[in-house]
């Protein structure tokens, strides 16, 4: 075999190689663009942040343990417009306390984040601390309970850091967690009831 | 008959009618134990803070410092080939996307959006994610896989912490390179049954940009980290699902990174200057009957390919029910058939708030099976793909490329430029 012909078939050789590899390219950008097309057609161009649904929640405390953040991005918010304001708030004290003292050891709140004032005979104010407060729906719990539920627990988005999957929704066993419009990041008790028609089908 | 139906319409809404009244006092009881009380010192109520989400509006920031980010790791990678350029920009997107912008949503884990984009209709991805998943993808179609050289912020951190990288062997390395496949076709089945989103899960490093995860999380981080000192990109190599997109994307890649400007001059100087073990040798010269054997080999490995891809669906069909218990239902279900004392336990926070929610154990199951049919026929076809990826594998070794110069392997190449700058060839 001469060097002539060697290089002859070498150029056809490279020539089918750069054909495949074109089509092969071709292809891929096809498949790209298919799966771009249908991904676009189901899409919406909000944005999604994660929130609980208060009526959904069952204040079973893992929101306070599974966050992947250190200090979990769920804290206690007070929906003051269905509070009673009551002296006897069963968010606040432990269940059959007989004196209504604030000392820690008649409080609910491990960590003591409710703040109760006097506002006038015989109502009560409940101001939670947020930067006290660690999710762990115990005073949730007891003013759903033995209250009106206006302490219910929400997503506070100054912390979370909207993983792309939630870790507190992965473990949540009532699927309280769910995706909203980013423009709408709140589920506030009193701003909706339970009979409105859902808005957020974006439940995962 | 006629007039009886005709007459229930008015029945029926006296007694909705009926039934509302009650249901909106006793939901009215139940919700306003204590009524509002009426204030006379003039007391102002406050009302809820509502912080606003810290990334309203910023995805779309991080799609265009993506697309720059792109560009210019392909034009340093390929025009300007600079490995100090490429390693500067990954600087900044490890400070950007990683620390800054705490490494989510990251195209790796957009896979399972994308998945469960085609798989849910219920469920709608926004549009940044998907254009975090398909331009590193399109990027890599024309210039090389440049996003996991200087812009993913997982590759990027291996990348700098690389310190005395061993070589591997070529069938340890085939061997390994086969989990990434394993990871990708899990993680979409998962994904799209919506049981789980294991990238994100098992995210080795995100835990480093949050500055904090689970313990688990975090030593798991910290024995890639180290890993990654000696086995250079340990994620990026033998794990990452991505890169099995990449790769093929790059495999038929329009340009690509090149180790010599212009002409080999077969120095050899390039030969151990890539981490990765991804630079491709000349090959030696095959005898005809070597050829010929090759040849023949070749076409009994091509023509095995459909019993791989039987057996594989078959195997990971027979595990379908193992795969399911990934759901939620799945496994509360089973658990509950297994165990029915359970629902006496009141510590199992699931089986406890399952039967405070009013579901019989009926649905349950049902529901269940329906997620166990879905498992069935998606790991045929996680099957029937591995069963497909091994055969093709096999059967490349028998494929053997000419070769005069020393090559990156463009499906393995991350374009990190470190072998740009062992070849004495200039412009």
């Amino acid at each position: 075999m001469n060097d002539k012909t060697s290089g002859a078939m070498g150029d056809k050789k490279v020539k089918r190689r750069d054909f495949i590899n074109s089509t092969m390219r071709l292809t891929a950008a096809v498949a790209l663009g298919g799966l771009a097309g249908m991904t676009v057609s189901k899409s919406n161009s909000g944005q999604y942040v994660w929130q609980i649904d208060p009526f959904e929640c069952t204040q079973c405390g893992r929101c306070a343990t599974e966050c992947v953040l250190t200090e979990s991005a769920v804290k206690c918010v007070h929906a003051y417009d269905l509070c009673g304001y009551c002296d006897l708030c069963g968010g606040y004290f432990k269940p059959g306390v007989k004196n209504l003292e604030t000392g820690a050891e008649y409080q609910l709140c491990p960590t003591a984040a409710i703040e109760r004032k006097f506002i006038e005979e015989p109502y009560f104010e409940y101001i939670i601390k947020e930067d006290l407060c660690i999710g762990c729906a115990k005073c949730v719990a007891g003013c759903t309970s033995f209250g009106n539920g206006s302490l219910h627990l929400q997503i506070r988005h100054d912390i979370c850091v909207n993983c792309n999957e939630c870790a507190i929704a992965r473990s949540c066993p009532s699927d309280a967690i769910m995706r909203v419009q980013a423009d709408e990041p709140y589920l506030i008790k009193g701003n909706f009831s339970p009979e409105e028609p859902a808005k957020w089908k974006n439940k995962s | 008959m006629t007039n009886k139906q005709q007459n229930r319409p008015y029945l029926n809404r006296i007694v909705l009618f009926l039934l509302f009244l009650m249901l909106g006092i006793s939901s009215f009881a139940q919700t306003q134990r204590f009524p509002k009380p009426e204030f006379e010192t003039g007391y102002t109520q406050p009302s809820p803070t509502t912080p606003e989400p810290q990334v309203f509006g910023i995805e779309y920031l991080d799609v265009l410092v993506l697309v720059l980010a792109l560009s210019l790791a392909s034009w340093l990678a390929i025009k300007k080939r600079s490995r100090k350029g490429i390693m500067w920009l990954s600087v900044f997107s490890l400070l950007y996307f990683g620390f800054y912008r705490l490494g989510c949503v990251c195209s790796i884990g957009a896979i399972q959006n994308v998945a469960l984009t085609l798989a849910d209709p219920a469920y709608a991805i926004s549009i940044p994610i998907i254009l975090f998943f398909v331009l590193p993808l399109l990027f890599t179609l024309f210039f090389g896989r440049t996003f996991c050289a200087s812009v993913c912020p997982l590759g990027v951190l291996q990348d700098l912490v690389i310190v005395k990288p061993i070589s591997i062997k070529p069938w340890l390395q085939k061997a390994l390179g086969l989990i990434p496949y394993i990871y990708l076709g899990l993680a979409v089945l998962l994904a799209a049954t919506g049981s789980d989103f294991i990238i994100c899960r098992y995210d080795p490093f995100v835990g480093f940009f949050r500055m904090g995860a689970s313990f688990t999380m975090i030593f798991l981080g910290i024995v890639f980290v180290l890993m990654g000192l000696f086995v250079a990109r340990p994620y990026c190599r033998f794990l990452c699902p991505y890169g099995v997109l990449l790769g093929w994307m790059s495999r038929f890649s329009k340009s690509h990174l090149k180790i010599t400007p212009t002409e080999c001059i077969q120095c050899k100087l390039c030969e151990h200057s890539c981490p990765f073990d991804v630079i491709d040798e000349p090959t030696e010269e095959l005898k005809h009957e070597e050829k010929i054997k090759n040849r023949k080999r070749f076409t009994i490995f091509a023509l095995l390919i459909p019993l791989w891809m039987f057996l594989g669906g078959l195997a990971l069909s027979g595990l379908h029910g193992f795969l399911a218990k990934a759901h939620p239902d799945v496994y509360l279900a089973e658990l509950l058939i297994k165990k029915p004392g359970l629902k006496n336990d009141t510590e199992n926070l699931d089986v406890q708030t399952f039967l405070a929610s009013g579901k019989t154990m009926e649905q349950l199951v049902h529901e269940a099976s329906v997620i166990k049919a879905e498992y069935y026929t998606g790991s045929w076809i996680l099957g029937v793909f591995l069963g497909l990826v091994i055969g093709v594998m096999l059967m490349n070794q028998f494929v053997v490329r000419k070769r005069t110069d020393y090559e990156p392997n463009k499906t393995g190449c991350f374009s990190c430029g470190r072998c740009i700058d062992y070849c004495p060839v200039k412009k």
